[in-house]
């Protein structure tokens, strides 16, 4: 094995407390050194450049998320998953792939349902997104929960967020006419538990319920 | 006289959490300062890392770390002078690479987003070695494991079947599956100081956890603090500590910051385990009019270069049906692959699906009902162990299963049956898996209002532990559900096994029921009443008027000598009736009917839904599930959910679960044998073998795709 190198962490940087900007530093860092003013440099040097550039690089992005308006500045790769988990911490909203194959992300855009892993969140600027924790009424549950819960249509509940979401938005979509055509339109939405008929049993009986949905 | 609560219906005590999104998941707890750790997978199948360019990921925007075999502090477990030495992989210990997507870096970050794209910078060069992954090139280079259950097995002669008067001799193949839990195993670690570390991760058991992270940090157990309180789904991925959740903790220690480690969907099917393709040969023989003379089972699988995995695969053939002669072999196949683990219904359901084809050809070859054939061999004692049952109701649940599925529609002739364009046939598959008890303990707290918490190191991966827990203390107690409330998921409460094997209810369940008999009887004597009355109990007045704040009591529970003079296990029949549709080869599954001895059962809600998820599994073993390796490459080509197919709700049918629920006399006091494994075990064989029924085309490969039916 060759030498042990310097563990990963650049010296003397506090990472959390702001962020490097990599082009003067990295390849170019040299370069900077024999052609900036000394001002420059010494800027790099206390990352202003980096929290210059940090500002630059997010997008601001307003959108309402439970009926409350958020005001938020995001880089344009994140996903609108991401920026409801780790940003919002509305965390009932699941990651299963982060590839738009499961459905365990599903959310409501604008009232549709939508895998937020897949949307991009600067592309939801003032657009009105329900999650799972914005579907009850106060302590009262969505019809659908309750339906969830009294037909278990659920075991360890990580896909339940976005079935139930995906649920809600089906019988709207008017997908949910029949036992079989449920199961279709449900089919973007696996459950490893295999809750299936369970959940086809709680949707039915929403739908003829003819409640609100 | 207390009511009986065992056996209601009662919902999930943690539903409104979970349809909520109010359920904490192990990657959902927010720690300040947290960072994001992302790994980096080798590009290679077999050789040595020599070197790992850092220098751009390293300085790309929000980076903290990249550690890599080259810099990584090392693991106290994972050298050679270790007290406890970590088995398995030792990630970032040394730079050999033993399988393709083998982590060679991680890289920890401010955000998901900059360590992801930070990771993409990392850039390694290697020295490349030949490699094997070709299981079929490779399968005479098995071994025979080393662990004694494991080796040949002789009952009466070998290879009988070889003289029998009508036999049937065959392969069936049993494809690489993996788990894929729809939560993706995540790891959340933050140290305290140099000596106690607090960890979220995706675990089946907080204890077992604790026991492996302390060994590998040399820790004293107790400055381990594991939680798993929600767990999404595992099946079998999350039994053991994985090399990338000890990466996490140590990566936490280097940064000096909480780290999370989230895998990606694709690295789930190279770093937490598999179902292992395994190529059987079962031969059987009997006499004209159906008498098993001999059984022979051997069975290949595969397993890592760096780990032996086993499981009992052709251990189902020793006991399941009566014979004067059974061999089996089982041999490994190490390759340059991840290592395996144990999947839902483990190595049994592999070996079931090989034994209970191979039984339902021989009921053709004799011209017997495949229910008939398994009544004329009958195994009333278990002949393996020369034990008697402690319980087996089998003959009650091939009854009920073909009442429920309409067996008597059933053709004995093969694609005679039509509805419409559509063939119809019917199969039976049965399975059986041990029941087990493990020590368990439990921790009762009666609060001056009455109600109860009682608290246990168990964890819930799905099948409700916590609710079916609630319900047996509320029958011992004989109060309402509703008062009480049960915590798991944590190792600091009283410890308890691991949740596998289906032994949960009977562990944990026990001392839960154990617990509460003692409080009951240490309420007795403080009213100086009898230690057995039966008495009703007014909780709260008996506390107030002994002027107790609270009464606390705490109890290990095992089971007795008497256990080991039987053999003791849960039984299921699985029918199916399938339509197949003789153009295309779309098979539809119409019905399922999975019918079990599995001792009392204490929650009929949560345990149908337990039965039919394990039923849904079974259907993707049978009909959809097989990871692939280009072997050109040493690759899964297809690690994702678009190309590796689980089955989704438009391919499940409305599925039934029947018990017979009749309590064991023997294993716990509860009766209750376990249902996780048995609700998948014989479920591929009863859908492979109604195919046949429905189109006289024998499936041998699974899983039985369009394609195969289509001559
Ligand atoms: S996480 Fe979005 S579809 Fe799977
Ligand atoms: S409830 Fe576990 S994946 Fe659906």
């Amino acid at each position: 094995m060759p030498e042990k190198e310097t563990p990963g962490v650049p010296e003397n940087e506090n990472i959390l407390s702001g962020t490097r900007r990599d082009f003067l530093k990295q390849s170019g860092f040299l370069t900077a050194v024999a052609l900036t003013p000394i001002g420059i440099v010494k800027a790099a040097e206390s990352h202003l450049d980096e929290k210059v550039a940090a500002f630059f690089e997010k997008m601001p992005l307003k959108m309402e998320v439970n009926g409350v308006s958020h005001q938020l500045s995001v880089e344009p790769r994140s996903t609108l998953l991401e920026v409801l988990r780790e940003q919002l911490d509305l965390t009932g909203t699941k990651k299963g792939c982060d590839r738009g194959q499961c459905g365990a992300c599903t959310v409501h855009v604008n009232g549709k349902r939508v895998n937020s892993c897949l949307s991009l969140a600067i592309t939801n600027n003032n657009k009105t997104i329900t999650t799972i924790e914005g579907l009850a009424d106060g302590d009262e549950l969505h019809p659908m929960q309750q339906a969830f819960i009294d037909h278990d249509g659920f075991q360890c509940g990580y896909c339940t967020s976005g079935q139930i979401m995906s649920a809600v938005a089906c019988i709207h979509e008017g997908h949910a006419g029949s036992e079989t055509e449920i199961r279709e339109f449900m089919s973007g939405n696996i459950c490893r538990c295999g809750a299936y008929p369970n959940i086809v049993n709680a949707i039915q009986e929403v739908s003829k319920g003819g409640n609100k949905a | 006289m207390k009511k009986d609560t065992i056996g209601e219906p009662l919902s999930r005590v943690d539903g409104r959490l979970k349809v909520t999104g109010g359920a904490k998941y192990s990657g959902e707890y927010k720690f300040p300062g947290l960072t994001y750790a992302v790994l980096v997978p080798a590009t290679i199948v077999n050789g040595t890392v020599t070197a790992v360019d850092i220098k751009a990921a390293k300085y790309a925007p929000g980076v903290l770390a990249v550690i890599t075999p080259f810099n990584a502090e090392k693991v106290p477990g994972y050298q050679p002078d270790a007290k406890k030495p970590v088995k398995g992989l030792k990630l970032f210990n040394d730079n050999q690479v033993h399988f393709n997507g083998q982590p060679i870096a991680l890289v920890i970050a401010d955000t998901f987003e900059r360590a992801t794209y930070a990771a993409t910078l990392v850039k390694a060069t290697y020295q490349v070695q030949p490699f094997e992954t070709d299981f079929r090139k490779n399968i005479d280079k098995g071994v025979t494991p080393n662990a004694g259950k494991y080796k040949d097995y002789v009952r009466g002669e070998a290879d009988a079947y070889k003289n029998a008067q009508v036999k049937i001799e065959q392969e069936y193949i049993q494809p690489s599956e993996m788990h894929n839990p729809m939560e993706l195993h995540v790891t959340t670690a933050y140290w305290e100081g140099d000596n106690k570390v607090t960890v979220y991760t995706k675990s089946q058991g907080v204890m077992s956890s604790q026991r492996a992270i302390a060994a590998a940090f040399n820790l004293e157990p107790q400055n381990v603090l594991i939680n798993a309180r929600f767990v999404g789904g595992a099946f079998g991925s999350s039994l053991r500590t994985w090399p990338h959740e000890i990466a996490a903790v140590q990566a936490a220690k280097f940064v000096k910051h909480p780290v999370k480690l989230t895998l990606t969907r694709e690295q789930m099917f190279t770093l937490v385990g598999y179902r292992p393709l395994t190529i059987q040969k079962i031969g059987l023989g009997a006499t004209a009019d159906g008498k098993l003379t001999g059984i022979t089972h051997e069975s290949h699988s595969q397993t890592a270069v760096y780990e032996e995995f086993t499981e009992n695969a052709v251990n189902v053939s020793r006991f399941l049906y009566q014979s004067p002669n059974v061999n089996t072999r089982y041999k490994v196949v190490p390759l340059h692959i991840g290592v395996p683990a144990p999947m839902r219904g483990p190595g049994e359901s592999t070996g079931a699906y090989a034994l209970e084809s191979a039984l339902d050809e021989l009921s053709y070859a004799l011209n017997i009902d495949p229910i008939e054939l398994r009544l004329r061999n009958y195994a009333d004692i278990d002949q393996e162990r020369n034990l008697p049952w402690s319980s087996k109701h089998l003959k009650e649940c091939y009854q009920l299963g073909a009442d429920r599925i309409g067996w008597a529609n059933r053709s004995p002739k093969p694609g005679t049956i039509k509805d419409g364009d559509w063939l119809v046939g019917y199969g039976i598959g049965c399975g059986a898996f041990g029941a087990y008890r493990g020590h368990a303990e439990a921790k009762l707290k009666l609060m001056a209002d009455g109600s109860i918490n009682i608290q246990s190191a168990t964890t819930d991966i799905g099948p409700g532990t916590n609710t079916a827990m609630i319900v047996i203390a509320a029958d011992v107690l004989g109060m309402p559900a509703e008062k009480i409330t049960f915590d798991l998921g944590n190792s600091s409460l009283p410890p308890a096994p691991t949740q596998g094997g289906s032994s949960t209810v009977s562990s944990v369940g026990s001392a839960v029921h154990d617990v509460c008999v003692a409080l009951r009887q240490k309420l007795y004597t403080l009213q100086g009443k009898p230690r057995d009355s039966m008495d009703e109990i007014d909780y709260a007045a008996v506390i107030k008027e002994q002027n107790l704040p609270y009464l606390e009591i705490s109890v290990g529970s095992e089971s007795g000598d008497n256990a080991k003079n039987y053999s003791m296990y849960s039984f299921s029949a699985h029918f199916a009736k399938v339509y197949v549709h003789p153009l295309t080869g779309v098979v539809k599954i119409k019905n399922l009917i999975a019918v079990v001895d599995a001792g009392k059962i204490v929650n009929q809600k949560t345990a149908a839904s337990q039965m039919k998820g394990g039923a849904v599994g079974g259907i993707g073993m049978a009909m959809t599930e097989e990871a692939i390796i280009d072997n050109r490459f040493g690759r899964y080509i297809n690690g994702n959910f678009a190309d590796y197919h689980v089955p989704v709700n438009a391919d499940i049918p409305q599925i039934e679960a029947v018990f017979i629920n009749k309590p064991d006399p023997v294993i716990n006091p509860v009766g209750t044998k376990g249902i996780g494994e048995i609700s998948l075990i014989g479920v591929a064989p009863a859908i492979a073998n109604a195919v046949f029924n429905a189109t006289g085309i024998r499936v041998r490969d699974l899983p039985i795709t369009p394609d195969k039916l289509l001559s």
